[in-house]
């Protein structure tokens, strides 16, 4: 089926039959953020473990999902997993980009996309397999799967932080 | 020799014709002829619906019961008209009980804004059911966080329909019981006249959401029993943007406007104004005009169909559809609903082991098969079924069993492509 496999590559669909990092952590000490797409119901739980340094020391993902959102969390948990929270957003960043390449195309608005604040970092975040996402902004309304995982992460991390300030 | 021919049968559709009436069916999508099956989520149109809003545009349109020129005049008069062909297509009294609304969600907010602000508070309560769409749930819980009444829950049975062993303690006290004709997930037919019964022999008013029923089944307002019925143009062949509201003559007169404007007045001072009669007390603004035309031409081509047939096809289809797909795609499969065809419309919410319903419609689109796959606006009862999503497929009046066909094979292809 043309197109189909730019959308489902087979390392997607491997983290999909047999996502990481997938489970609970006790929250507290752990902290619980839920994620929604109001669109097709898709859930994600991420559970983040943040050590005293301000890094990601544990992280477990639950919910229900598509295998685009469920292979993104996935990914995106090995990805974080053991990293600061700045390279964490950082990541984020790199990730939302690369998501967001067509809808700037659709966009029309004309303006360029702004130079990422956290380049210096990202040097040091490659994407790596999440390049395999690249495929779902050629199949616009996906991208929402693809990012749900990250929105929660933003949010937990955003938690996190603010309980500490 | 002669041969004594059969009896004729029951008229049924002659789909292949009906199918030339649709544009948007004749085109083809990689190739693939267009599978379309959401029509539950809205319908197609057909030429007669297009031509009669393109010709109204062409030669009749100008604003309604204002103007006293020709044109306005024959304006208002295709508005009018429209109202009178909906009232007899759904079997209403007087034409004056028919408000046009923007669409059935509109019509539900209205009863609720109008009806439920004057008439509920605290210590009274509305009885639900757990396959409400999220339009007939919604309302009434923004109406309760502000007016402090309760709501009550009518359970499902395991084979999708409602579960009323408890509905009379249910509807104790209750002042409204609002449920749907048809669920729009499990394809379930409610009895509707047995539930408006119930609740009026609790003193309660019924509400019934007739999205999915008016468009497929022959409707008679007054053999339902209801007090309210609320559905959508663009379901029925006609276009968006216009829904009716259906309510007795005597609940109307007694209700307080809804929206503020012109057209739903008799007289404005600046100490205060008077509101119109009914229906006009609750049109305010101008209205959807050119769509009511298209719904007019949409209760026509219906009519000329007859309901009757079209609800036949229906139940014909949908048993080829259940015995096609439990055939072709096998053990992985599951369909959601009651297992009798008679006992459901024509709407088929299906799980595949392992594929999540984003992952099944994506795999439908590449062979032009068009399914809805999400939770349907019914959140409480995707909960019920243990199913954050379902792939639904719904059938209407131009699908055949080539699209049941496809459907299948097109879920066959899913299912391998993700190698269950």
């Amino acid at each position: 089926m043309s197109g189909l496999e730019d959308l489902y590559r087979e390392i997607i669909l491997d983290h999909y039959r047999s996502p990481r990092n997938r489970g609970e952590l006790e929250a507290p000490p752990a902290h619980r953020t839920e994620g929604f797409n109001p669109l097709c119901g898709d859930e994600v739980v991420v559970y983040v473990m943040v050590d005293g340094e301000g890094r990601i020391a544990d992280i477990k993902i639950n919910g229900q999902g598509c295998s685009i959102s469920q292979s993104s969390a996935s990914m995106m948990s090995a990805a974080v997993k053991g990293h600061t929270i700045d390279e964490a957003r950082a990541l984020t960043a790199t990730f939302k980009s690369m998501m967001s390449i067509h809808e700037q195309d659709i966009g029309g608005d004309g303006t360029e996309a702004e130079a990422d604040p956290a380049d210096d970092v990202t040097a040091e975040m490659k994407l790596g397999d999440l390049e395999a996402l690249r495929g779902v902004v050629k199949f616009p309304v996906r991208i929402k799967c693809a990012t749900l995982s990250w929105n929660t992460l933003t949010q937990a991390l955003d938690e996190v932080a603010t309980a500490r300030s | 020799m002669t041969t004594t021919p059969p009896s004729p049968p029951l008229a049924t559709l002659d789909v292949a014709a009906i199918r030339r009436d649709f544009p948007v069916l004749s085109q083809r999508q990689d190739g693939h002829r267009l599978v379309f099956l959401d029509s539950a989520a809205s319908s197609q149109h057909p030429r007669q619906v297009l031509d009669a809003m393109t010709s109204f545009y062409e030669t009749s349109y100008a604003n309604v019961h204002r103007g006293v020129y020709q044109l306005a005049e024959r304006a208002t008069a295709a508005y009018e008209g429209a109202r009178g062909k909906v009232a007899r297509f759904i079997g209403a009294p007087s034409s004056n009980e028919v408000v046009f609304t923007k669409n059935a969600t509109e019509a539900i907010n209205l009863v609720a804004g109008s009806w439920g602000r004057a008439n509920l508070g605290p210590g009274d309560a509305v009885v639900l059911t757990l396959m409400e769409h999220h339009a007939n749930i919604v309302p009434w819980q923004m109406l309760a966080a502000q007016l402090g009444f309760e709501i009550r829950w009518v359970p499902l049975t395991d084979d999708g329909h409602l579960d009323l062993t408890d509905l009379d303690r249910l509807l104790d006290g209750a002042k409204l019981f609002a449920f749907t004709a048809m669920s729009n997930v499990l394809g379930t037919l409610n009895p509707v006249a047995r539930l408006t019964a119930a609740a009026h022999e609790k003193g309660a008013l019924a509400l019934v959401d007739a999205c999915q029923w008016v468009p497929h089944l022959p409707t008679d307002v007054v053999a339902m029993g209801a007090d309210f019925v609320a559905f959508s143009a663009h379901k029925m062949l006609g276009p968006s943007g216009i829904g009716v509201l259906w309510a007795r003559a005597e609940l109307l007169e007694a209700m307080p406007p809804f929206l503020g404007g012109g057209g739903m007045i008799l007289n404005v001072t600046t100490e205060g104004f008077v509101a119109d009669a009914p229906p006009g007390r609750f049109e305010a603004g101008t209205p959807p005009i050119a769509e009511a035309v298209g719904l007019a031409a949409a209760v026509d081509y219906l009519t000329g169909l007859g309901m009757d047939a079209v609800h036949r096809h229906e139940v014909e289809l949908t048993g080829y559809a259940l015995r096609t797909l439990r055939a072709e795609v096998g053990d992985a499969l599951t369909i959601y609903g009651p297992s009798e065809p008679s006992e459901r419309g024509g709407v088929l919410s299906i799980a595949l082991e392992g594929v999540h319903a984003h992952d099944i419609s994506q795999v439908l689109d590449t062979q032009a098969v068009c399914i809805r796959p999400g939770h349907h606006c019914a959140k409480p009862l995707m909960r019920v079924l243990g199913a954050p999503a379902t792939a639904r497929a719904s059938i209407y009046v131009y699908n055949d069993t080539d699209d049941i066909d496809a459907l299948a094979a097109a879920l066959v292809a899913a299912r391998d492509f993700f190698k269950l």
